[in-house]
């Protein structure tokens, strides 16, 4: 999926799939990017609000998937953020076990974030450079 | 050398069933709803077993068995629960063999580390806790002369605990063992990576505590984990894992105002000074042993040393020999006991690890040596396996910064003690860190200076009950590994005694 203006956040088709499928099943979903331990580095899809997000956190993008009413918020920690800020993420799935709470493992299947170097467009239209 | 025979193979004396059930209140139950999930091999990507696929309904019924048991079992005496770790701990010990076979076969790792680690770990940190518990006193004010503040340790009642996959075992006997000596009734939820091997443990060891005091209810953490960690009725959550899920713990904690205790990972930096290579002898190896130490667990560790922080003086030659090293790792059958480094535990580690290894080229790291996934010849073909890698660059780059879980070190120089310090402390995390120096001046200001719970001097690794292990910073609330734990599951009960006949004369 691309888009005309910049973003930091994107998703793959079967990422965008799942969302869907998850979205039928537990109604409006926001993603809260991980860090640390075990299953840490991994984007967790939650019910909306169920993960409450505050000044220590930063809105990343709304992702829109067709079909799906209400943008997907993807949150990250700002101090994570300091350090993940030059990169650009693509949510993606794959098959395996999920774990933390996040709602996809019963499904078999886990989000994973895929990350390529932002360009100087994007970095500039984010204050980066 | 050993091979191992797989567990439920015909060659081998380790049963496993077909599927499993929760247990609680003291025997093994089906599932509420009747469903299962399939556990995985790592070393082959096979299914072998089901394992009940728990749910809100389970977790109510575990904790009403642990109600039922928690109030009569907080009354036994120390020296009874005492007595009663130390023969769980007797009878892992008697098993230990088969037990490290198949919790090498449940998570992935190599039986030569279970051998030698988990389960010899797992036996002594159930006998640390039966000491610590006997050993434990209250204490006593004196106010003044006839007023008396008694201090008397009491169980908090009915706890919960989330268990990490990488060491199901360990991790849940860290847990475990303090909770039960403490006095408390436990929910546990294991990984749904590693469902199984507590399970095994639980058949052998379940007769020897009351119904209800342990309960095991595997399945999905939303499905299972969030109802016990959201419940009203458990008095205190434990839980090791990651930030968000830490936090996700700790706001519904908030909402039913109990403690948590969280282990929550790291970036740990692994601190070589030059003085480490002034000779080529016995210490030399330890540290160059001590940087491999990245590839323990296949790097599914916590405090993994993946960051590598080496003196510039002697970085040149202390790193070829230290990816000569790295080099000698044998990644291949974990059942064998040659082998050093097994499989991941699940597909979508190798997968994130993958992930990492291709943003760490992308930002310009070099790979030193491994830098893919490793691809072995036969069933294990479809396990999940990779390289020993050596990243070198710089302390920004995202593999510098993020637990990569996986067998990977990032390496970069430094100048001078400040220099050392000043890129150790940048991370979010603070759970181990190492330190290597021949001049105990330089070990000790550096211990100090970094911020983390564990520092390892001269040593990597180690994780001796009577130690304290617990991080700074993003990495936990709490302190595992030592009777300080025993405080994180007990509550204070204070008598404040008058033994004056007189009023005060307020009224």
């Amino acid at each position: 999926m691309t888009t005309s203006t910049p973003t930091r956040v994107e998703l793959t088709d079967e990422a965008a799939d799942l969302l869907r499928r998850l979205v039928g099943t537990h109604g409006p979903v926001m993603f809260h990017q991980s860090g640390g331990c075990c299953d840490g580095s991994s984007p967790m899809c939650f019910a909306d609000g169920d993960f409450i997000t505050g000044d220590a956190d930063i809105h990343l993008q709304d992702l829109l998937v067709e079909g799906v009413e209400k943008p997907i918020p993807f949150w990250m920690s700002v101090s994570q953020y300091a350090y993940w800020k030059h990169t650009h993420l693509t949510v993606d799935v794959v098959p395996g076990r999920g774990s933390g709470f996040s709602l996809e493992a019963p499904e078999g299947v886990r989000f994973l974030i895929r990350s390529r170097l932002m360009t100087e467009p994007e970095l500039k239209a984010y204050d980066l450079i | 050398m050993t091979v191992y025979e797989r567990p439920g193979s015909s060659g081998s004396k380790i049963k496993v069933e077909e599927k499993y059930g929760h247990f609680i209140g003291g025997e093994f139950v089906a599932p509420k709803k009747g469903q299962y999930f399939e556990n995985f091999a790592p070393q082959t990507g096979e299914v072998f077993t089901q394992v009940g696929r728990g749910t809100e309904e389970d977790i109510e019924a575990a904790l009403d068995a642990a109600h039922n048991a928690a109030d009569s079992w907080g009354r036994t005496s120390t020296t009874e629960r005492a007595n009663i770790l130390v023969q769980i701990a007797q009878r892992i010990e008697d098993n230990l063999e088969d037990l490290a076979v198949l919790e090498s076969w449940e998570n992935g790792k190599a039986v030569r580390e279970t051998l030698a680690a988990d389960l010899p770990l797992a036996v002594d940190h159930f006998r640390y806790f039966a000491g610590a518990l006997r050993a434990q006193e209250g204490s006593i004010s004196e106010i003044d002369e006839n007023t008396i503040a008694y201090h008397f340790h009491e169980p908090l009642g009915v706890v919960g605990q989330i268990i990490p996959w990488n060491f199901p075992i360990l991790m849940a006997t860290w847990k475990l063992a303090p909770a039960l000596a403490a006095g408390n009734a436990v929910v546990l939820k294991p990984a749904e990576q590693t469902p199984w091997s507590i399970l095994k443990v639980v058949e052998l060891i379940g007769d020897l505590l009351p119904p209800g005091v342990l309960n095991i209810v595997n399945g999905f953490g939303a499905e299972a984990g969030k109802p016990l960690a959201s419940n009203k009725r458990v008095a205190k959550v434990a839980f090791t894992g990651e930030t968000t899920t830490g936090r996700l713990i700790m706001q519904y904690a908030s909402q039913n105002l109990i403690p948590v205790t969280l282990e929550l990972g790291g970036k740990s930096p692994n601190v070589f000074f030059d003085d480490v290579a002034s000779e080529r002898d016995a210490f030399y190896d330890k540290a160059l042993e001590g940087f491999t130490m990245f590839a323990l667990n296949q790097g599914e560790v916590c405090t993994c040393p993946s960051r590598a922080l080496v003196q510039s003086s002697i970085y040149s030659e202390f790193m070829k020999d230290a990816v000569a090293r790295v080099e000698k790792i044998k990644l291949g059958n974990p059942l064998d006991t040659e082998t050093t480094m097994g499989a991941q535990a699940s597909n979508d580690q190798l997968e994130k690890i993958k992930s990492y290894l291709d943003i760490g080229k992308q930002e310009g790291a070099k790979v030193l040596t491994g830098g893919e996934q490793a691809k072995l010849d036969g069933d294990l073909a479809g396990g999940y396996y990779v390289q020993p890698t050596v990243f070198e660059g710089d302390n920004s780059m995202r593999v510098f910064q993020e637990e990569i879980f996986g067998p990977v070190v990032s390496v970069t120089q430094f100048d001078d003690e400040a220099d050392a310090l000043k890129t150790a402390n940048d991370t979010l995390y603070g759970l181990g860190a190492g330190v290597w120096s021949r001049d105990a001046g330089r070990a000790y200001r550096m211990g100090r200076g970094i911020k983390a719970g564990r520092v390892w001097t001269n040593n990597y690794h180690a994780y001796p009950a009577h130690a304290a292990f617990g991080g700074y910073k993003q990495s936990g609330i709490g302190r595992e590994n030592h009777r300080m734990m025993l405080d994180h599951y007990q509550q204070t009960k204070n008598l404040l005694v008058s033994y004056s006949p007189d009023a005060l004369g307020f009224f």
